[in-house]
């Protein structure tokens, strides 16, 4: 069993970072309604550090996904392939290449390498208005609100993002580098 | 400007800190377009060859947010806004980056 340097770095992007943030949502968007409706109930400290945690946790996944996409993944996506060069290896030049796969970049990748940077822009204010105010949230319900709203745009861009993510990389992989071996295997 | 409820905390940094990141979204937007529609404005934003316009756009859009969102904090950090204008004015600019993101709708604004 092996992986090559490439395909790491894109599962760590997409399957790490961007999955686990996604995946973070309903917990986030469950928690924050709860720990800040006007009402009887009120969190433990406990409760509310371990969400503080878990907000934070959820910012820092959304900047790894976002920078790891673009300043590692990225540059190994969009490279212009030398002349007579297999495109296999160059993921945005075999997509352009013909009219049936072309729209999985200029619709697809465009899409995705700017609606991305919503999420962590708007879950880093949405944390931070948490960590500021807590279950006195409750009394500013138009702040609760636009958090609310904010957190609900930031996972409808990383749907976006993601999804496009996972069809780029069925349709053009972002292949090569060094490769790594995890385990020996046993011939068939 | 409303005023303070002695129990209840100074809305000043959210309004500040969600004002900031709906700005924020939509310079990403608009620059994103500018980066598109224009060679001189694709070409500026090329921070970082490898990344090509995109190293640019993000990251003059996330400088335009944490210094927006530090000059807010710093003029409402004890003030009480209204709420209504800071949502409207917040979710327009977010639609709006929501769009400007789009690129059928950037290939409209083009006339492509």
């Amino acid at each position: 069993m092996e992986i090559t340097t490439r395909d790491l770095w894109t599962v760590a992007h997409g399957m790490g970072f961007g999955a686990l943030f996604m995946l973070a949502f309903s917990g986030a968007v469950a928690e924050l309604y709860r720990m800040t409706a006007p009402g009887a109930f009120v969190p433990s400290p406990r409760a509310r550090g371990l969400f503080k945690f878990y907000l934070a946790a959820m910012v820092a996944m959304a900047w790894a996904a976002v920078f790891t996409g673009a300043y590692i993944v990225y540059p190994w996506y969009r490279a212009s392939p030398p002349a007579g060069a297999n495109l296999a290896d160059f993921p945005k030049a075999l997509l352009v290449s013909s009219p049936h796969t072309s729209a999985w970049h200029s619709l697809g990748m465009e899409w995705k390498e700017h609606v991305a940077w919503l999420a962590p822009i708007s879950m880093t204010m949405v944390a931070y208005v948490f960590l500021r105010y807590g279950p006195a949230l409750a009394k500013l319900p138009e702040v609760r609100k636009v958090a609310l709203i904010f957190t609900l745009v930031a996972f409808v861009a990383t749907g976006v993002a993601g999804s496009f993510g996972v069809f780029l990389n069925k349709y053009a992989p972002v292949r090569g580098g060094a490769v790594i071996h995890i385990l020996p295997g046993e011939k068939q | 400007m409303s005023g303070d409820a002695p129990d209840v905390p100074a809305n000043g940094p959210a309004a500040a800190a969600i004002i900031a990141a709906a700005l924020g979204c939509f310079v990403l937007g608009v620059f994103a377009l500018a980066g598109d529609a224009f060679a001189a404005a694709g070409d500026f934003f090329v921070f970082y060859r490898p990344v090509g316009a995109l190293s640019g756009v993000t990251t003059s859009a996330i400088s335009l947010w944490l210094a927006a969102w530090l000059l807010l904090d710093r003029l409402w950090r004890r003030r009480n806004v209204a709420m209504l204008p800071v949502s409207l004015v917040a979710f327009g600019l977010l639609f709006a980056s929501l769009l400007l993101t789009f690129p059928p709708f950037m290939d409209f604004v083009q006339g492509k």
